[in-house]
C-alpha cells in the first residue's frame, strides 16, 4: 500500500512537469494551426480511470443525448451522436462524443439545446459547443467542457476510458 | 479540439495552509479572493480533518461549493524564495462576489508566473537596455544610471514640457494607491509634468468630468442598491461581460425577485417588486439576454438607437418626466441650485460656452429644461427607436409607485457613453436625470459609472491645465525628449493608432541608431549621441511594465515591475470599497513595485543633479527614501487621501475581503468605518454643496472627422469586450484558454452583410478606413443590425484603435465607438481559428 501512495504522488509531480511541457508545445500549436488537442500522450500520468461501457452505438439516437454517468455515478454526463464527424468523435461515422453535464464553472446542471447543438447552464448563462470539443462558446468557466476519452469495440459498446479536464466539485477525477 | 489541460488532479489545501487577505487583479468589481500557500512537498487530504475546508473530499462536492477549485486557480511558485503551492480562489465571505469568479479573475492562479508550471515565463525579470543593438538584461543601477541622465538632460534643455509621461491612473495591479502615489510624486511633486497622459486615453483628463463639474463623483453608490433599485438603467455597458459579478450577485436577485425581502426589510414604507431594467445600447449584448431570461422580456426594456445618439434620448426623457410632474421638485429645491438662476460662478469649461447668456453663472432647472426641451417623437426620429418606447422608459423612471411614493431609479454608466459621442453633455444629460428624479444619495439610486479597473488614485495636483495637452498627438508632431511609459500600451490602446506606431517607431529607431553608433561604457559619449539624435527629433523612451508590450519594442530601457500580490497593494472597488491585497508570492527576477521604481528613479535624479552641481533640482527629488511598498503608502494615501489617517496595512488585512466603504471617517472596536453611499446628506461636491444642473443640447457627432467618416464608409465598426479577455490582454496573449478562444479579434456581423462581402465565419477581414487599417475574424450574429458591426477592442492581433479617427472632445476624450470603415476579404478561415466555435454567445433556457 504505502508502494503505491508512493506513486500516486510521483505520477502527480511528473504530471506537474508535463503540464508545462504540454502548455508550451501546444501554444506554438496554436499559432501554427490552432486547436491541436494537447498531447495526451503526454498527460501519461494521469489518474488511472475505469474503463467503463457507457452504452452500445444502437442505443443512440441523432441529435439526442444519452444520459450516462463517468467515472463513477456520481459524475452525469451524456452521450451524443451528431450525425456528422467531428474531431474527437468516434465510431464509424466519427460523430460520437461524450462530455459532463456538470458545469465546470459553478456545478449547474447543464441542459442540451438540440437545435444548436449546445450545452447550456442555468447558474450563469455559459454555453459550450458539443460539435467543437465542448469549447466555451460564452460564459464563467476556466475551462472547456470535460470530455470523455471514448473507445467503440467491435460489438459496437461504446467505453469511456478517461476525461479531459478537472470535474467539478472534485479534486481527483477519480474519487477515493 | 478546444483546448484541454488535461489535469485531473490537484493537490488538497492543507488544514494548515497561510491565508492572504487578496482582491481579483483586473476590474472594478474586485471580487474577494482567498489565497492558500502551503510548502511545495506536502498536500492535505480528503478526511475532514485533513483539509482547509473541513469536508469530505472523497465525494462529489454540490454546485457553488467553497470546497472545489479549478486547475486555473492553482500554480506553484515561489514565497520568500522557497517553492509553495497555491490555490487563489473566490471568497464565499465577500459581500462583493459571495463566492462567485469570473472568468478572468478564476485564472489569476495560472496567469501568475512560475518557473515550476511554465506559467507566464515571458514576465520581465530583470532591467533591459539597448546595447549594442539589442535589448540586454543589466543591474537597475545601471538602468536607471542612463535613465535619470537623459531626462536630466531634457529638464535642463527643453524644461519639464520636454519630459512626457504615458501612466497608469487607475487601481488594481498596474496601479493602486502605493504605486499612483509613487509616480504622482515623481511627475508632480518632484516635477511638474504636463504632458502626460493616462493608460487608455490620450490626455490627463477625468473620463466624467462633467458629472464632477456639477458635484457628483461618479461613483456615490453602494452595489446592493442594485439589489433596492425599482429600475435600473443601464447606458453603454454590458455589466455581464464587463463586470460579471457585480451583474450577477447583485442585478440578478433583483430581477428575479429575490432581494424583495431585503427591500421590504430596508424600505418598508413602500411598495416593492422585482427590477425592471432599461438598456440603452445599439448592440443586442448577452445582458439583454440575460435579463430578458432572469426578468421576463415584460420587464426589460432595450433601446437599441442609433449610435451615439444617447443624450438625444436623455434630454426626452427629462423633458417628459417633467411635463408629468414626475420631478422630485422637493430634492430640487433643497439639494441642488434649484429651478431658477443658479449661483453666480462660471461653469467651468466647456460647460461655460454652452450656456450662452448663462456664461456667468450657472442654470436653473428650468433654465436648463428649456434649452434641451425635446419631444419623444423628435427623439424618435433621431435615435431610431419608437416614441412609445421613449415614454415607457420615463415611466420605468420616474411614474410614482402605488401610493404615490418615489420609484427607485440607479443609473449606471460606462465606455459606451464615456468613450462615446460629446461624452461631456452626454453623462451630463444622464446626470440631470438623475438630480431632477432625486436619485442620489438614496437606497436603490445612483448615477455611477460602472467602471473599468479599480481605482486607486492619490497624488499631488497636475499642474497641466484644462484642456489637457493632446499628448498622443504631440507626440506624432514630434515633440518631446523623453518619454516615461508605466503600465501602458498605446500600440493597443490608443486611437489614431495606425499613424501613432509609424511615428513612434521612426523616433525611437533614430535614438536606437545613435545608441549603436556608440559604446554603452562611454556614458557622457552615450548620453551625448542620445541627445543629438532628439534635437532631431528622436525620442527615447522608458518602459515600465510586468510584460513585454508592444510599445515597449520600441523603448530603449525596460524596467521590470512587480504586480498584485507580489506586493502588498491597496485599492477601492466601484462602490469605494478598499481592501488590500497581501503579497502572496515573490515578483520574478529583480522586479519590483513600481512605487519603489519611481522612488529610485528619483534617488538617481537626485544624485545626477548633485553630480551636475545643481543642487536647486536635485533637492526636489527628495522624499522618496520608501524602502517597501507600505512606505509609499504611509506617504501617500495614509497623509493625503480624505480619510487616510484611519487607514493602515494592519487594519486592512484586519478588514480582509470586505474592507471599508470610502471615505474612512473612523476607527472604533478594531474597525475602520467608512461611508457605504455618498451625498446620502444631500451635500454634493461642491463650494455651497448644492448640485448643478447643466445644459445639455445635441450637436449632433461632435468629435472632428466623425459625420464625413459616417458619409463615406458603409459599416459602423461599434467595439468593446469580451468576457474572457482581460484590458489589453496583457496576460491573455499568453493564455491557451483564451487563444483557443480567440486567435484573432472578432468582428460580428450580420449574416446579409457577410454574403454581400464574400465573407463566410472565421475569414480574416480587412478593416479600412481614412485612419488607418486593422484585422479581424468574421463572427455572424443573426441579431446584429445591418451594417452595424461590433469587433473587440484592444485585442494584439487586431487593433482596432488602427481604424478610430483622431477626432476627440474639448477635454481630450476619444470617441472609440463612433468609428465607421469599410471592410473586405483578407483570407479564408485559416486552420487556427477551424476549432474555433463561431455559434451564438445567447443562453437558451431549456
Amino acid at each position: 500500500m504505502k508502494r503505491c501512495k508512493l506513486m500516486v504522488d510521483l505520477g502527480r509531480r511528473q504530471f506537474l512537469r508535463g503540464s508545462a511541457a504540454t502548455a508550451a508545445g501546444a501554444a506554438v500549436a496554436t499559432v501554427a494551426g490552432g486547436g491541436a488537442k494537447p498531447a495526451a500522450a503526454q498527460g501519461g500520468a494521469r489518474v488511472a480511470y475505469p474503463s467503463t461501457r457507457l452504452a452500445n452505438i444502437k442505443d443512440l439516437a441523432l441529435n439526442e443525448p444519452f444520459e450516462v454517468a463517468y467515472p463513477d455515478a456520481d459524475a452525469p454526463g451524456v452521450l451524443l451522436k451528431l450525425g456528422r464527424p467531428v474531431e474527437g468523435g468516434v465510431g464509424p461515422d466519427r460523430d460520437i462524443v461524450g462530455f459532463t453535464t456538470i458545469c465546470p464553472h459553478k456545478g449547474f446542471p447543464l441542459h442540451y439545446t438540440a437545435e444548436e447543438r449546445t450545452f447550456d447552464c442555468p447558474g450563469h448563462y455559459s454555453r459550450f459547443d458539443a460539435e467543437k470539443g465542448g469549447q466555451q462558446i460564452w460564459g464563467q468557466a476556466t475551462q472547456n467542457l470535460p470530455q470523455y476519452d471514448l473507445r467503440v469495440d467491435e460489438k459496437g459498446d461504446i467505453y469511456a476510458e478517461g476525461v479531459d479536464e478537472l470535474l467539478y466539485g472534485r479534486l481527483s477525477n477519480v474519487l477515493g | 479540439m478546444a483546448y484541454k489541460r488535461n489535469v485531473d488532479r490537484l493537490p488538497i489545501v492543507p488544514a494548515d495552509a497561510r491565508e492572504h487577505v487578496a482582491v481579483c487583479h483586473f476590474c472594478i468589481v474586485g471580487c474577494g479572493y482567498k489565497v492558500y500557500t502551503w510548502d511545495v512537498n506536502r498536500e492535505g487530504g480528503t478526511a475532514p480533518g485533513q483539509n482547509a475546508f473541513g469536508v469530505d473530499l472523497s465525494r462529489q462536492q454540490e454546485a457553488l461549493t467553497p470546497a472545489w477549485y479549478s486547475p486555473s486557480m492553482y500554480n506553484i511558485v515561489t514565497q520568500q524564495g522557497r517553492d509553495v503551492h497555491m490555490v487563489f480562489k473566490p471568497d464565499p465571505d465577500c459581500v462583493v462576489n459571495k463566492g462567485l469568479g469570473s472568468v478572468r479573475g478564476a485564472r489569476i492562479g495560472e496567469l501568475s508566473y512560475s518557473r515550476v508550471t511554465g506559467t507566464q515565463l515571458n514576465r520581465l525579470t530583470d532591467p533591459l537596455v539597448w546595447r549594442y543593438g539589442q535589448m540586454q538584461p543589466t543591474s537597475w543601477d545601471d538602468a536607471l544610471d542612463l535613465v535619470a541622465r537623459v531626462t536630466a538632460r531634457v529638464l535642463k534643455e527643453y524644461g519639464e514640457d520636454g519630459v512626457f509621461v504615458s501612466a497608469f491612473d487607475h487601481g488594481g495591479a498596474g496601479g493602486g494607491y502605493e504605486n499612483t502615489w509613487g509616480t504622482g510624486k515623481l511627475y508632480f511633486g518632484a516635477m511638474k509634468i504636463r504632458n502626460i497622459r493616462i493608460h487608455n486615453r490620450p490626455a490627463y483628463n477625468s473620463e466624467v468630468h462633467s458629472s464632477r463639474d456639477m458635484g457628483v463623483g461618479e461613483l456615490n453608490n453602494a452595489y446592493e442598491d442594485a439589489e433596492l433599485a425599482d429600475t435600473i438603467v443601464a447606458v453603454g455597458t454590458n455589466p455581464l461581460e464587463t463586470q460579471t459579478n457585480y451583474f450577477l450577485a447583485h442585478w440578478v436577485p433583483n430581477l428575479r425577485g429575490e432581494s424583495l425581502e431585503k427591500k421590504k426589510r430596508m424600505l418598508p414604507d413602500e411598495p416593492h417588486e422585482p427590477a425592471r431594467v432599461i438598456i440603452v445600447d445599439p448592440r443586442r449584448t448577452v445582458t439583454v439576454n440575460a435579463c430578458e431570461v432572469e426578468a421576463g422580456r415584460d420587464r426589460v426594456l432595450h433601446l437599441a438607437i442609433n449610435s451615439g445618439t444617447d443624450l438625444v434620448l436623455f434630454n426626452a426623457l427629462l423633458t417628459y418626466i417633467a411635463d408629468q410632474g414626475w420631478i422630485d421638485r422637493e430634492f430640487i429645491d433643497k439639494h441642488t441650485v434649484g429651478f431658477e438662476e443658479g449661483p453666480a460662478e462660471p461653469p467651468l469649461f466647456p460647460a461655460r460656452a454652452d450656456s450662452g447668456v448663462l456664461a456667468e453663472r450657472w442654470p436653473g432647472f428650468n433654465e436648463v429644461l428649456a434649452e434641451i426641451r425635446t419631444t419623444p417623437e423628435q427623439a424618435a426620429e433621431i435615435c431610431g427607436v419608437p416614441a412609445e418606447d421613449i415614454v415607457k422608459a420615463a415611466r420605468w423612471i420616474a411614474e410614482p409607485k402605488a401610493g404615490g411614493k418615489r420609484r427607485r431609479t440607479m443609473i449606471g454608466y460606462e465606455k459606451g457613453v464615456i468613450w462615446g459621442n460629446d461624452n461631456y453633455r452626454t453623462i451630463a444629460s444622464l446626470v440631470n436625470l438623475a438630480l431632477a428624479t432625486g436619485n442620489i444619495g438614496r437606497e436603490g439610486g445612483g448615477c455611477v459609472r460602472l467602471g473599468g479597473h479599480q481605482e486607486g488614485y492619490v497624488r499631488p495636483d497636475y499642474p497641466g491645465g484644462r484642456p489637457a495637452p493632446y499628448v498622443d498627438k504631440l507626440l506624432i508632431e514630434g515633440k518631446g525628449g523623453v518619454h516615461h511609459i508605466w503600465g501602458c500600451d498605446h500600440f493597443k490602446t490608443t486611437l489614431n493608432a495606425t499613424e501613432f506606431k509609424r511615428v513612434y517607431k521612426k523616433r525611437t529607431d533614430m535614438v536606437k541608431d545613435a545608441m549603436n553608433s556608440v559604446g554603452w561604457g562611454d556614458r557622457r559619449a552615450l548620453v551625448d549621441a542620445i541627445m543629438w539624435a532628439v534635437r532631431q527629433g528622436g525620442l527615447f523612451a522608458v518602459d515600465v511594465d510586468i510584460k513585454p508590450t508592444k510599445i515597449g519594442q520600441h523603448c530603449h530601457v525596460i524596467l521590470p515591475a512587480a504586480t498584485q500580490g507580489e506586493m502588498n497593494l491597496t485599492s477601492m472597488n466601484g462602490e469605494r470599497r478598499m481592501r488590500i491585497t497581501q503579497r502572496y508570492m515573490d515578483p520574478p527576477g529583480q522586479a519590483m513595485p513600481d512605487c519603489l521604481i519611481a522612488a529610485r528613479i528619483a534617488n538617481h535624479m537626485e544624485r545626477v543633479f548633485r553630480e551636475d552641481g545643481d543642487m536647486g533640482r536635485a533637492k526636489q527629488f527628495r522624499g522618496f527614501d520608501w524602502k517597501t511598498e507600505e512606505d509609499a503608502f504611509m506617504d501617500g494615501y495614509h497623509q493625503h487621501a480624505a480619510g487616510g489617517q484611519h487607514v493602515t496595512y494592519e487594519r486592512l488585512i484586519a478588514m480582509g475581503t470586505n474592507g471599508f466603504q470610502e471615505p474612512a471617517v473612523g476607527y472604533e472596536d478594531g474597525k475602520i468605518i467608512g461611508s457605504p453611499r455618498l451625498y446620502t446628506d444631500g451635500r454634493f461636491s461642491t463650494p455651497d454643496g448644492k448640485a448643478r444642473f447643466m445644459v445639455t443640447k445635441w450637436r449632433g457627432l461632435q468629435a472632428p472627422g466623425k459625420e464625413e467618416q459616417k458619409k463615406r464608409y458603409k459599416f459602423l465598426v461599434n467595439n468593446g469586450r469580451a468576457n474572457q479577455v482581460w484590458q489589453s490582454a496583457y496576460y491573455d496573449e499568453d493564455s491557451e484558454f483564451v487563444q483557443d478562444r480567440w486567435p484573432y479579434p472578432f468582428i460580428e456581423m450580420n449574416p446579409e452583410d457577410m454574403a454581400e462581402l464574400g465573407v463566410e465565419e472565421g475569414d480574416l477581414v480587412e478593416v479600412w478606413n481614412d485612419a488607418g487599417w486593422t484585422q479581424a475574424m468574421v463572427y455572424p450574429n443573426e441579431k446584429a443590425r445591418r451594417r452595424e458591426t461590433f469587433m473587440l477592442f484592444a485585442y494584439p492581433t487586431g487593433v482596432q484603435g488602427n481604424v478610430v479617427n483622431a477626432g476627440v472632445n474639448e477635454l481630450v476624450i476619444p470617441n472609440y465607438k463612433q468609428t465607421w470603415a469599410n471592410i473586405r476579404k483578407l483570407a479564408k478561415a485559416p486552420r487556427a481559428v477551424a476549432h474555433v466555435s463561431f455559434k451564438s454567445r445567447e443562453y437558451k433556457p431549456a
